[in-house]
């Protein structure tokens, strides 16, 4: 079963956005790490880049398999979790947590909110899991 | 239903273990176990790991003409085998290309078995059999479904199959093998392997294959035996370059491209189908050749990637993949075979970007002895 905190706001690409203010925390879904396997490699973005909604702006790797991560909210990145470099292990072991990836100040705030719900991503996990 | 996929008589076992299911040439296997590629990988380096490879093929060659039979159709010199040998080798086509890679067995001068990729079982039964002619006095048996085959690979195999067996491990060689029991059942013991480890291979009936597979874990427990599924058994065969059907050997490529020259005798008394071909191509000098290259800046190479030198498309990554023991992304690829030396810098095109990576000898990978 997949760990989808209630707190935080989730796309149908299985990434997740914590929202404080109008920057977005953005990473992986527990689902979608337990999917890819042992992640090895997260290719990121530089800060200041700026990304429109639904644009791919980095991969992540497991040994296995390769997914584009796309950003679910529009704006410039303003920070990325350098950590992954030395530990991308902890997308998979902390998605939620040391596994995110960047932070995008969001040129509309209101896209996070017109994201899934934990309750609706749970939904849409059961009906295309 | 042609549709539905082959299951192994380990397959309850690799679902009740955790295992991740994928179709794999229209076989359901474990693509990996709970522990995960990485932990699979360097509990077979470091430990021991317990692979299903029951979906193999089988084929027996049995009567007088059986080793003409299969020198004719395969590279390697099968006048060569002692009883109780056992050699890797290719059939090959008229053009030189590569119907499969196998294991020949021999049993018994008038006895062989022919072990063949799962994937492909069914096109070289076909082709073995459109070969047999009438002269040939031999009976030609596809004995798939007669086996299941569980492999121990690892540092620490021989120590626990040796709890199981009473049979003189030790005394088999690398690439020899007995008939014997494991755990009471009767079975082919094999000293082979697809992981650059030490190891076994074990044929036995498929109707033992969970006891079997139960008392190898059970055996293996104090030593840390982690099964294994077909992700880790890709990322080993891959640190030891050992040649994947489908990948770095087709119906379209040379043994001799691929490094095969080793298993292609072609000063073996045998004729055998493509060998004028490939004499010739050895004679012109071989215009591509499979290469080893690590990454040498970040990114991961991987299967169908382009592969440029001095700016120029000069080859496909065959194989790549991040190197668990290793811990570094490395891959096969065919290269123009004036590049395709050590030290030649390359460019993989990972998804539009250039990415740097040098040419290494291979294996990558070689255990301690």
């Amino acid at each position: 079963m997949s760990n989808i905190p209630e707190n935080l706001r989730y796309s149908k690409d299985h990434e997740w956005v914590s929202v404080e203010g109008d920057v977005a925390t953005i990473g992986i879904t527990d689902y979608a790490q337990s999917s890819l396997g042992d992640v090895v490699y997260v290719d990121f973005p530089r800060a200041g880049d700026k990304f429109a909604t639904h644009e791919a702006f980095g991969s992540v790797e497991s040994v296995k398999a390769v997914s584009e991560i796309f950003t679910p909210v529009g704006g410039e990145v303003v920070e990325v979790n350098e950590g992954l470099n030395d530990a991308p292990e902890s997308v998979n072991n902390d998605p939620y947590g040391d596994g995110w990836m960047v932070k995008v100040k969001m040129d509309n705030p209101g896209e996070a909110d017109a994201m899934m719900s934990s309750a609706e991503y749970e939904e849409y996990l059961s009906s295309n899991g | 239903m042609s549709t539905e996929l082959k299951k192994t008589p380990l397959n309850g076992v690799h679902r009740e273990l955790g295992g991740k299911m994928v179709d794999f040439g229209g076989w359901d296997m474990p693509v990996q176990y709970k522990a995960g590629v990485i932990e699979e990988h360097m509990a077979t380096r470091t430990r021991a790991g317990l692979f299903d490879v029951s979906h193999m093929g089988e084929i027996w060659v049995e009567g007088p003409d059986a080793i003409a039979f299969v020198n004719r159709l395969t590279t390697n010199d099968v006048t060569k085998l002692a009883d109780g040998q056992a050699h890797y080798s290719c059939f090959t086509n008229h053009d030189g290309g590569v119907v499969d890679d196998l294991l020949v067995y021999r049993f018994g001068p008038e006895r062989l078995l022919l072990v063949v990729n799962a994937a492909t079982t069914e096109k070289d039964w076909a082709w073995i059999r459109s070969h047999h002619s009438e002269h040939d006095d031999l009976a030609l048996r596809n004995a798939s479904a007669d086996y299941c085959q569980i492999a121990i690979q690892g540092p620490r195999a021989l120590e626990i199959l040796k709890k199981l067996t009473e049979t003189d491990l030790t005394g088999i060689k690398y690439y020899w093998f007995t008939e014997g029991e494991v755990d009471g059942v009767p079975a082919i013991i094999s000293r082979t392997g697809y992981t650059g480890e030490d190891g076994f291979e074990v044929y036995a009936a498929p109707d033992k294959a969970v006891q079997l597979w139960n008392a190898m874990m059970h055996a293996g427990s104090d030593d840390g035996i982690l099964p294994c599924g077909l992700a880790a058994r890709n990322t080993l065969r891959l640190e030891a370059a050992m040649s994947l059907y489908g990948h770095e050997l087709g119906d379209d490529i040379a043994p001799l491209e691929a490094g095969l020259g080793w298993i292609t005798k072609l000063g073996k008394e045998a004729e055998f189908i493509g060998k004028d071909k490939l004499a010739a191509m050895k004679e012109a000098g071989l215009k591509r050749k499979l290469a080893g290259f690590e990454m040498t800046e970040p990114g991961i190479a991987r299967d169908g990637f382009d592969v440029y030198i001095n700016g120029e498309k000069a080859g496909v990554v065959t194989s790549g993949s991040p190197a668990p023991f290793l811990k570094k992304n490395i891959g096969l690829a065919f290269l123009p075979a004036e590049f395709a030396n050590p030290g030649q810098e390359i460019k993989v095109d990972i998804r539009g970007k250039q990415v740097a990576a040098v040419v290494v000898p291979t294996p990558f990978y070689k255990r301690e002895k």
